[in-house]
Protein backbone atom coordinates (compact mmCIF):
# COMPACT_ATOMS: atom_id res chain seq x y z
CA UNK A 1 0.00 0.00 0.00
CA UNK A 2 1.07 3.46 -0.74
CA UNK A 3 0.69 5.90 1.94
CA UNK A 4 0.55 9.69 0.57
CA UNK A 5 -0.10 12.94 2.66
CA UNK A 6 -0.21 16.45 1.69
CA UNK A 7 1.42 19.44 3.40
CA UNK A 8 -2.02 21.48 3.15
CA UNK A 9 -0.39 24.22 4.30
CA UNK A 10 1.68 24.07 1.25
CA UNK A 11 -0.09 23.00 -1.02
CA UNK A 12 -1.26 26.18 -2.98
CA UNK A 13 -3.96 23.77 -5.64
CA UNK A 14 -1.86 24.19 -8.93
CA UNK A 15 -3.25 20.50 -9.62
CA UNK A 16 -0.24 19.23 -11.28
CA UNK A 17 -0.50 15.72 -9.02
CA UNK A 18 -3.94 15.52 -10.53
CA UNK A 19 -2.41 14.95 -14.11
CA UNK A 20 -0.16 11.99 -13.28
CA UNK A 21 -2.38 10.31 -11.07
CA UNK A 22 -6.00 11.71 -11.32
CA UNK A 23 -7.65 8.17 -9.16
CA UNK A 24 -5.61 9.95 -6.26
CA UNK A 25 -5.52 13.42 -6.39
CA UNK A 26 -8.01 15.89 -8.17
CA UNK A 27 -9.41 19.37 -7.64
CA UNK A 28 -13.15 19.81 -6.43
CA UNK A 29 -15.76 22.13 -7.79
CA UNK A 30 -13.70 25.36 -6.19
CA UNK A 31 -10.27 24.30 -7.33
CA UNK A 32 -8.72 22.95 -3.78
CA UNK A 33 -7.15 19.94 -3.80
CA UNK A 34 -8.53 16.25 -2.78
CA UNK A 35 -6.38 13.22 -2.33
CA UNK A 36 -6.93 10.02 -1.33
CA UNK A 37 -4.68 9.00 1.94
CA UNK A 38 -4.14 5.75 0.10
CA UNK A 39 -3.00 4.19 -3.03
CA UNK A 40 -2.27 0.32 -4.16
CA UNK A 41 0.70 -0.52 -4.57
CA UNK A 42 0.90 -0.63 -8.63
CA UNK A 43 -0.21 3.32 -8.34
CA UNK A 44 3.74 3.79 -6.59
CA UNK A 45 4.98 5.21 -9.70
CA UNK A 46 2.36 7.55 -11.09
CA UNK A 47 2.42 8.68 -7.42
CA UNK A 48 5.60 9.54 -6.90
CA UNK A 49 5.77 11.24 -10.48
CA UNK A 50 2.81 13.52 -8.78
CA UNK A 51 5.19 14.31 -5.90
CA UNK A 52 7.91 15.35 -8.21
CA UNK A 53 6.16 17.87 -10.31
CA UNK A 54 4.44 19.19 -7.41
CA UNK A 55 5.26 23.13 -7.65
CA UNK A 56 5.08 23.46 -3.87
CA UNK A 57 7.08 20.02 -3.06
CA UNK A 58 3.63 19.72 -0.32
CA UNK A 59 3.44 15.95 -1.12
CA UNK A 60 4.60 12.77 0.62
CA UNK A 61 4.61 9.25 -0.51
CA UNK A 62 5.50 6.44 1.81
CA UNK B 1 29.77 -2.39 -16.27
CA UNK B 2 27.94 -0.51 -13.90
CA UNK B 3 30.56 1.81 -12.90
CA UNK B 4 32.23 -1.09 -10.30
CA UNK B 5 35.79 0.33 -9.81
CA UNK B 6 35.54 3.22 -11.84
CA UNK B 7 34.79 7.43 -11.13
CA UNK B 8 31.21 6.56 -12.27
CA UNK B 9 29.12 9.71 -13.07
CA UNK B 10 29.38 13.04 -12.37
CA UNK B 11 26.56 15.76 -12.57
CA UNK B 12 27.64 19.57 -13.40
CA UNK B 13 24.39 20.94 -11.92
CA UNK B 14 22.98 20.70 -8.32
CA UNK B 15 19.69 21.96 -9.57
CA UNK B 16 16.16 20.02 -10.36
CA UNK B 17 17.63 18.26 -13.80
CA UNK B 18 20.41 17.00 -11.68
CA UNK B 19 18.67 15.76 -8.85
CA UNK B 20 16.43 14.02 -10.94
CA UNK B 21 18.90 12.96 -13.38
CA UNK B 22 20.43 10.71 -10.48
CA UNK B 23 17.66 9.78 -9.48
CA UNK B 24 16.84 8.27 -12.79
CA UNK B 25 20.38 6.90 -12.95
CA UNK B 26 19.10 4.81 -9.77
CA UNK B 27 16.10 3.47 -10.49
CA UNK B 28 17.33 2.48 -13.99
CA UNK B 29 19.99 0.11 -11.95
CA UNK B 30 23.06 2.19 -12.01
CA UNK B 31 24.76 1.73 -9.07
CA UNK B 32 27.65 2.60 -9.28
CA UNK B 33 29.35 6.54 -7.61
CA UNK B 34 27.38 9.95 -8.38
CA UNK B 35 29.22 13.23 -8.00
CA UNK B 36 27.21 16.53 -8.45
CA UNK B 37 28.90 19.80 -9.11
CA UNK B 38 27.00 22.59 -8.05
CA UNK B 39 28.33 26.63 -7.84
CA UNK B 40 25.61 27.28 -4.91
CA UNK B 41 26.34 26.46 -1.75
CA UNK B 42 23.15 24.68 -1.32
CA UNK B 43 21.27 21.32 -2.28
CA UNK B 44 18.69 21.73 -5.00
CA UNK B 45 16.03 23.78 -4.13
CA UNK B 46 12.81 24.93 -5.70
CA UNK B 47 13.15 28.45 -7.53
CA UNK B 48 9.61 29.40 -8.52
CA UNK B 49 8.95 30.99 -4.63
CA UNK B 50 11.36 33.09 -5.20
CA UNK B 51 9.78 35.73 -6.97
CA UNK B 52 6.80 34.99 -5.01
CA UNK B 53 6.15 33.65 -1.13
CA UNK B 54 10.28 33.63 -0.19
CA UNK B 55 10.03 37.20 -1.70
CA UNK B 56 7.21 38.29 0.73
CA UNK B 57 7.80 36.31 3.38
CA UNK B 58 11.99 35.60 3.95
CA UNK B 59 14.04 33.19 2.37
CA UNK B 60 14.44 29.60 4.05
CA UNK B 61 16.54 28.11 2.13
CA UNK B 62 16.68 24.42 3.47
CA UNK B 63 12.92 24.72 3.29
CA UNK B 64 13.12 25.22 -0.27
CA UNK B 65 14.82 22.60 -0.98
CA UNK B 66 13.76 19.42 -3.02
CA UNK B 67 12.76 15.92 -1.10
CA UNK B 68 15.77 13.98 -2.16
CA UNK B 69 14.84 10.01 -2.58
CA UNK B 70 16.60 7.76 -0.22
CA UNK B 71 18.17 6.35 -3.86
CA UNK B 72 20.58 8.98 -3.94
CA UNK B 73 21.84 9.02 -0.39
CA UNK B 74 25.05 7.89 -1.13
CA UNK B 75 25.56 10.52 -4.11
CA UNK B 76 28.52 12.57 -2.92
CA UNK B 77 27.70 16.80 -3.46
CA UNK B 78 30.46 19.14 -4.35
CA UNK B 79 29.02 22.34 -3.57
CA UNK B 80 30.01 25.64 -3.87
CA UNK B 81 32.43 25.46 -6.71
CA UNK B 82 31.15 25.86 -10.61
CA UNK B 83 32.50 24.02 -13.45
CA UNK B 84 35.43 25.44 -14.81
CA UNK B 85 36.23 23.29 -17.96
CA UNK B 86 35.99 19.80 -19.57
CA UNK B 87 37.98 17.38 -21.76
CA UNK B 88 35.30 15.03 -23.03
CA UNK B 89 38.48 12.98 -24.16
CA UNK B 90 40.42 12.67 -21.42
CA UNK B 91 37.06 12.22 -19.17
CA UNK B 92 37.28 15.00 -16.62
CA UNK B 93 35.80 18.42 -15.64
CA UNK B 94 37.97 21.12 -14.27
CA UNK B 95 36.05 22.92 -11.00
CA UNK B 96 36.65 26.85 -10.51
CA UNK B 97 38.72 25.94 -7.23
CA UNK B 98 41.51 24.02 -8.96
CA UNK B 99 39.57 19.97 -8.45
CA UNK B 100 40.19 18.16 -11.10
CA UNK B 101 37.20 14.96 -11.38
CA UNK B 102 37.27 11.51 -13.74
CA UNK B 103 34.38 10.36 -14.96
CA UNK B 104 32.78 7.31 -16.76
CA UNK B 105 30.13 9.52 -17.67
CA UNK B 106 28.80 13.28 -17.53
CA UNK B 107 25.63 14.62 -16.95
CA UNK B 108 25.05 18.55 -18.57
CA UNK B 109 22.62 20.21 -15.75
CA UNK B 110 23.98 23.93 -15.48
CA UNK B 111 21.17 25.34 -16.90
CA UNK B 112 20.95 29.29 -17.15
CA UNK B 113 21.91 32.50 -15.59
CA UNK B 114 20.07 35.84 -15.76
CA UNK B 115 21.03 38.28 -18.96
CA UNK B 116 22.56 41.01 -18.14
CA UNK B 117 22.62 44.19 -20.11
CA UNK B 118 24.94 46.96 -21.28
CA UNK B 119 23.29 49.55 -19.96
CA UNK B 120 25.39 53.01 -18.13
CA UNK B 121 25.53 53.76 -14.79
CA UNK B 122 25.83 52.95 -10.86
CA UNK B 123 25.41 49.16 -10.67
CA UNK B 124 24.19 49.63 -6.63
CA UNK B 125 20.73 48.89 -6.32
CA UNK B 126 20.08 46.73 -9.58
CA UNK B 127 19.74 43.07 -8.97
CA UNK B 128 18.83 39.67 -10.84
CA UNK B 129 16.77 37.27 -9.37
CA UNK B 130 17.81 33.89 -9.94
CA UNK B 131 19.54 32.44 -6.73
CA UNK B 132 18.27 32.10 -3.08
CA UNK B 133 21.14 35.31 -2.75
CA UNK B 134 19.73 37.01 -5.28
CA UNK B 135 16.41 36.83 -3.38
CA UNK B 136 17.51 37.72 0.16
CA UNK B 137 19.22 40.96 -1.57
CA UNK B 138 15.74 41.84 -3.08
CA UNK B 139 14.00 41.28 -0.40
CA UNK B 140 15.75 43.67 2.28
CA UNK B 141 15.23 46.52 0.30
CA UNK B 142 11.55 45.98 -0.92
CA UNK B 143 8.60 47.55 0.66
CA UNK B 144 6.03 50.29 0.96
CA UNK B 145 7.82 53.73 -0.74
CA UNK B 146 10.55 51.92 -2.70
CA UNK B 147 10.30 52.47 -6.43
CA UNK B 148 10.84 49.48 -8.11
CA UNK B 149 11.56 49.26 -11.78
CA UNK B 150 11.58 45.86 -13.41
CA UNK B 151 13.36 45.39 -16.83
CA UNK B 152 11.33 42.83 -18.96
CA UNK B 153 7.88 41.86 -18.60
CA UNK B 154 8.39 37.93 -19.19
CA UNK B 155 6.96 35.35 -16.40
CA UNK B 156 9.81 36.57 -13.32
CA UNK B 157 8.82 40.21 -14.01
CA UNK B 158 5.39 40.26 -13.96
CA UNK B 159 5.41 38.13 -10.53
CA UNK B 160 8.19 40.17 -8.88
CA UNK B 161 5.92 43.14 -9.94
CA UNK B 162 2.34 41.30 -8.14
CA UNK B 163 4.85 40.41 -5.26
CA UNK B 164 6.75 43.96 -4.68
CA UNK B 165 3.08 45.62 -4.85
CA UNK B 166 1.20 43.10 -2.25
CA UNK B 167 4.58 44.65 -0.33
CA UNK B 168 3.37 48.34 -1.02
CA UNK B 169 5.93 49.26 -3.60
CA UNK B 170 5.45 51.53 -6.54
CA UNK B 171 6.17 49.12 -9.55
CA UNK B 172 6.99 50.17 -13.21
CA UNK B 173 7.81 47.68 -15.94
CA UNK B 174 9.96 48.20 -18.85
CA UNK B 175 9.91 46.33 -21.82
CA UNK B 176 10.55 45.97 -25.63
CA UNK B 177 7.50 43.79 -25.97
CA UNK B 178 4.43 44.93 -26.59
CA UNK B 179 2.95 43.46 -24.10
CA UNK B 180 3.64 41.20 -21.06
CA UNK B 181 4.50 37.53 -21.27
CA UNK B 182 3.96 37.64 -25.26
CA UNK B 183 5.47 35.25 -26.23
CA UNK B 184 4.24 32.11 -24.42
CA UNK B 185 0.62 34.14 -24.26
CA UNK B 186 0.09 36.01 -27.10
CA UNK B 187 -1.01 39.23 -27.48
CA UNK B 188 -4.51 38.81 -26.81
CA UNK B 189 -3.82 37.24 -23.36
CA UNK B 190 -0.69 39.08 -23.22
CA UNK B 191 -2.74 42.20 -23.15
CA UNK B 192 -5.43 40.73 -20.70
CA UNK B 193 -3.23 40.12 -18.14
CA UNK B 194 -1.25 43.94 -18.24
CA UNK B 195 -4.81 44.80 -17.74
CA UNK B 196 -5.15 42.89 -14.11
CA UNK B 197 -1.39 44.55 -13.14
CA UNK B 198 -2.73 48.31 -14.00
CA UNK B 199 -5.54 47.19 -12.21
CA UNK B 200 -3.14 46.49 -9.16
CA UNK B 201 -1.49 49.74 -9.60
CA UNK B 202 1.98 48.51 -12.10
CA UNK B 203 2.83 50.84 -14.53
CA UNK B 204 4.00 49.83 -17.95
CA UNK B 205 6.38 51.48 -20.50
CA UNK B 206 6.42 49.24 -23.27
CA UNK B 207 8.12 48.97 -26.43
CA UNK B 208 10.80 50.73 -25.17
CA UNK B 209 14.16 50.32 -22.89
CA UNK B 210 16.73 51.76 -20.79
CA UNK B 211 19.14 53.82 -21.73
CA UNK B 212 21.19 54.63 -18.82
CA UNK B 213 20.88 54.41 -14.66
CA UNK B 214 21.56 57.90 -13.14
CA UNK B 215 22.76 58.34 -9.58
CA UNK B 216 24.76 61.04 -7.69
CA UNK B 217 28.29 58.77 -9.03
CA UNK B 218 28.86 55.90 -10.51
CA UNK B 219 29.64 54.60 -7.11
CA UNK B 220 26.17 55.36 -5.18
CA UNK B 221 23.10 53.68 -5.74
CA UNK B 222 20.87 54.24 -8.75
CA UNK B 223 18.48 57.04 -8.24
CA UNK B 224 16.45 57.10 -11.63
CA UNK B 225 16.65 55.70 -15.24
CA UNK B 226 16.44 57.24 -18.67
CA UNK B 227 14.31 55.37 -21.08
CA UNK B 228 14.78 55.41 -24.55
CA UNK B 229 11.71 57.22 -25.16
CA UNK B 230 13.25 60.16 -23.19
CA UNK B 231 11.22 59.98 -20.00
CA UNK B 232 12.74 59.98 -16.48
CA UNK B 233 11.94 57.40 -14.05
CA UNK B 234 12.69 57.42 -10.27
CA UNK B 235 14.60 53.86 -8.98
CA UNK B 236 15.34 53.02 -5.48
CA UNK B 237 15.90 48.81 -7.16
CA UNK B 238 15.92 47.85 -10.33
CA UNK B 239 15.59 44.17 -11.07
CA UNK B 240 16.83 42.59 -14.06
CA UNK B 241 14.42 39.96 -15.60
CA UNK B 242 15.44 40.00 -19.63
CA UNK B 243 15.91 36.91 -20.14
CA UNK B 244 18.68 34.16 -19.73
CA UNK B 245 22.25 32.92 -20.91
CA UNK B 246 23.18 29.27 -20.82
CA UNK B 247 26.03 28.02 -19.23
CA UNK B 248 27.92 26.64 -21.73
CA UNK B 249 30.97 27.98 -21.21
CA UNK B 250 32.55 25.25 -19.77
CA UNK B 251 32.01 22.79 -22.54
CA UNK B 252 33.92 25.06 -25.06
CA UNK B 253 36.70 23.35 -27.22
CA UNK B 254 35.07 19.82 -26.78
CA UNK B 255 33.22 20.49 -30.32
CA UNK B 256 29.94 20.05 -29.33
CA UNK B 257 27.25 22.30 -30.83
CA UNK B 258 26.44 25.01 -27.95
CA UNK B 259 25.33 27.19 -30.79
CA UNK B 260 21.74 27.80 -28.34
CA UNK B 261 22.21 25.53 -25.14
CA UNK B 262 23.94 22.19 -25.61
CA UNK B 263 22.21 19.96 -28.50
CA UNK B 264 21.05 16.78 -27.86
CA UNK B 265 19.11 13.72 -29.41
CA UNK B 266 15.58 12.25 -28.50
CA UNK B 267 17.72 9.92 -25.45
CA UNK B 268 19.11 13.37 -24.11
CA UNK B 269 22.53 12.48 -25.49
CA UNK B 270 24.97 14.46 -26.65
CA UNK B 271 27.10 13.44 -29.97
CA UNK B 272 30.64 13.18 -29.40
CA UNK B 273 33.02 10.58 -30.00
CA UNK B 274 34.81 10.35 -26.64
CA UNK B 275 32.64 9.42 -23.50
CA UNK B 276 29.03 9.28 -22.49
CA UNK B 277 27.22 12.67 -22.01
CA UNK B 278 23.68 13.21 -21.94
CA UNK B 279 22.47 16.95 -20.94
CA UNK B 280 19.16 17.76 -19.19
CA UNK B 281 16.64 20.55 -18.17
CA UNK B 282 17.30 24.32 -19.18
CA UNK B 283 20.37 23.83 -21.04
CA UNK B 284 19.20 20.84 -22.98
CA UNK B 285 18.50 21.77 -26.55
CA UNK B 286 15.88 18.63 -27.65
CA UNK B 287 13.64 17.27 -30.40
CA UNK B 288 10.14 16.85 -29.04
CA UNK B 289 8.38 14.73 -31.36
CA UNK B 290 4.93 15.97 -30.17
CA UNK B 291 5.47 19.01 -31.69
CA UNK B 292 7.57 20.19 -34.52
CA UNK B 293 10.31 17.33 -33.41
CA UNK B 294 13.10 21.24 -34.05
CA UNK B 295 15.40 21.07 -31.04
CA UNK B 296 14.02 23.52 -28.56
CA UNK B 297 15.31 24.73 -25.68
CA UNK B 298 12.41 25.00 -22.79
CA UNK B 299 12.56 26.77 -19.84
CA UNK B 300 9.87 25.41 -17.74
CA UNK B 301 9.47 23.98 -14.49
CA UNK B 302 8.97 20.30 -15.27
CA UNK B 303 11.46 19.66 -18.10
CA UNK B 304 14.23 19.35 -15.74
CA UNK B 305 12.22 16.31 -14.35
CA UNK B 306 10.94 15.13 -17.84
CA UNK B 307 14.33 15.24 -19.40
CA UNK B 308 16.10 14.14 -16.33
CA UNK B 309 14.11 10.75 -16.27
CA UNK B 310 15.09 10.11 -19.81
CA UNK B 311 18.85 10.68 -19.36
CA UNK B 312 19.22 8.63 -16.70
CA UNK B 313 17.82 5.86 -18.17
CA UNK B 314 19.40 6.62 -21.21
CA UNK B 315 23.04 6.35 -19.51
CA UNK B 316 22.33 3.67 -17.24
CA UNK B 317 21.57 1.65 -20.12
CA UNK B 318 25.08 3.03 -21.96
CA UNK B 319 27.08 2.05 -18.58
CA UNK B 320 25.52 -1.28 -18.87
CA UNK B 321 27.33 -1.64 -22.17
CA UNK B 322 23.38 -1.66 -23.74
CA UNK B 323 22.10 0.26 -26.28
CA UNK B 324 19.59 2.73 -24.92
CA UNK B 325 15.74 3.81 -25.41
CA UNK B 326 16.06 5.90 -28.83
CA UNK B 327 12.35 6.48 -29.29
CA UNK B 328 10.73 9.70 -29.98
CA UNK B 329 10.75 12.05 -26.70
CA UNK B 330 7.54 12.96 -25.67
CA UNK B 331 7.62 15.05 -22.39
CA UNK B 332 4.56 17.50 -22.01
CA UNK B 333 6.17 20.69 -21.46
CA UNK B 334 3.64 22.73 -18.37
CA UNK B 335 3.89 25.91 -16.50
CA UNK B 336 2.13 27.70 -14.20
CA UNK B 337 2.29 30.92 -12.83
CA UNK B 338 0.71 33.10 -9.69
CA UNK B 339 0.34 36.39 -9.74
CA UNK B 340 -2.47 38.44 -7.14
CA UNK B 341 -4.40 35.97 -6.87
CA UNK B 342 -4.54 34.49 -10.47
CA UNK B 343 -2.75 30.88 -11.39
CA UNK B 344 -2.07 30.80 -14.85
CA UNK B 345 -1.56 27.13 -16.30
CA UNK B 346 -0.13 26.00 -19.51
CA UNK B 347 0.27 22.34 -21.59
CA UNK B 348 2.08 22.28 -24.49
CA UNK B 349 3.95 24.67 -26.13
CA UNK B 350 1.84 27.94 -26.62
CA UNK B 351 4.48 29.64 -28.26
CA UNK B 352 4.54 27.84 -31.28
CA UNK B 353 1.18 28.70 -31.90
CA UNK B 354 0.57 31.25 -35.11
CA UNK B 355 -2.95 31.99 -33.87
CA UNK B 356 -4.81 31.51 -30.41
CA UNK B 357 -8.69 30.91 -29.78
CA UNK B 358 -10.78 31.80 -26.45
CA UNK B 359 -12.07 28.34 -26.06
CA UNK B 360 -13.88 29.22 -22.77
CA UNK B 361 -14.40 32.29 -20.42
CA UNK B 362 -13.32 35.89 -20.91
CA UNK B 363 -10.05 36.78 -21.26
CA UNK B 364 -10.62 39.54 -18.14
CA UNK B 365 -12.00 36.53 -16.42
CA UNK B 366 -11.15 32.86 -15.68
CA UNK B 367 -10.61 31.48 -19.33
CA UNK B 368 -9.36 28.79 -21.55
CA UNK B 369 -6.98 29.88 -24.62
CA UNK B 370 -6.03 27.65 -27.35
CA UNK B 371 -2.77 28.21 -29.36
CA UNK B 372 -2.84 26.14 -32.56
CA UNK B 373 -0.34 26.18 -35.74
CA UNK B 374 -0.65 24.44 -39.65
CA UNK B 375 -0.86 20.80 -37.37
CA UNK B 376 -3.18 21.88 -35.30
CA UNK B 377 -3.47 22.26 -31.40
CA UNK B 378 -0.21 23.17 -29.65
CA UNK B 379 -0.99 24.71 -26.74
CA UNK B 380 -3.13 25.34 -24.11
CA UNK B 381 -3.19 28.39 -21.19
CA UNK B 382 -5.69 28.88 -18.31
CA UNK B 383 -6.45 31.58 -15.81
CA UNK B 384 -7.71 30.48 -13.03
CA UNK B 385 -9.24 27.26 -14.85
CA UNK B 386 -6.92 24.69 -14.26
CA UNK B 387 -9.29 21.57 -13.63
CA UNK B 388 -11.14 22.53 -17.02
CA UNK B 389 -7.53 21.75 -18.75
CA UNK B 390 -8.01 17.78 -18.55
CA UNK B 391 -9.46 17.48 -22.62
CA UNK B 392 -7.28 20.34 -23.92
CA UNK B 393 -3.89 18.41 -22.33
CA UNK B 394 -5.34 15.13 -23.80
CA UNK B 395 -5.87 16.63 -26.98
CA UNK B 396 -2.05 17.67 -27.27
CA UNK B 397 -0.86 14.01 -25.89
CA UNK B 398 -2.89 12.57 -28.47
CA UNK B 399 -1.18 14.30 -31.36
CA UNK B 400 0.56 12.32 -34.22
CA UNK B 401 4.40 11.70 -33.26
CA UNK B 402 6.76 13.21 -36.00
CA UNK B 403 9.42 11.25 -36.69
Amino acid sequence: MVRISVDMDKCQHYGQCCFEADDVFSLDDDGKLVYQAEADESRRADVESAADVCPMQAITVE
Amino acid sequence: MTGAGGPGVVIVGAGLGGLRTAESLRAAGYAGPITVVGDEPHLPYNRPPLSKEALAGGVDVSGLEFRRKASVDDVVWRLGSAAHSADLAARTVTLADGTVLDFDALVVASGIRPRRLPIPGPVQGRHLLRTADDAEAVRTELGPGAHVIIMGAGFIGCETAATARKLGADVTIVALDEQPMVRPLGPELGAAMRRRHEAHGVHFHLGTTIDAFHGASDEGRVQSIALSDGTELPASLVIEAVGSVTNTEWLQGNGLDLSDGLLVDSAMQVANDHAPVVAVGDIARHPNALFDGIPHRIEHWNMPTETGRRAGQTLAALLAGEEPDRSPFTGMPSFWSDQYDHKLQSFGMPGLGTRSVLAEGDYDGPCVVEYHDDSGLVGVVSIDSTPALVPYRKAIMARPVVT
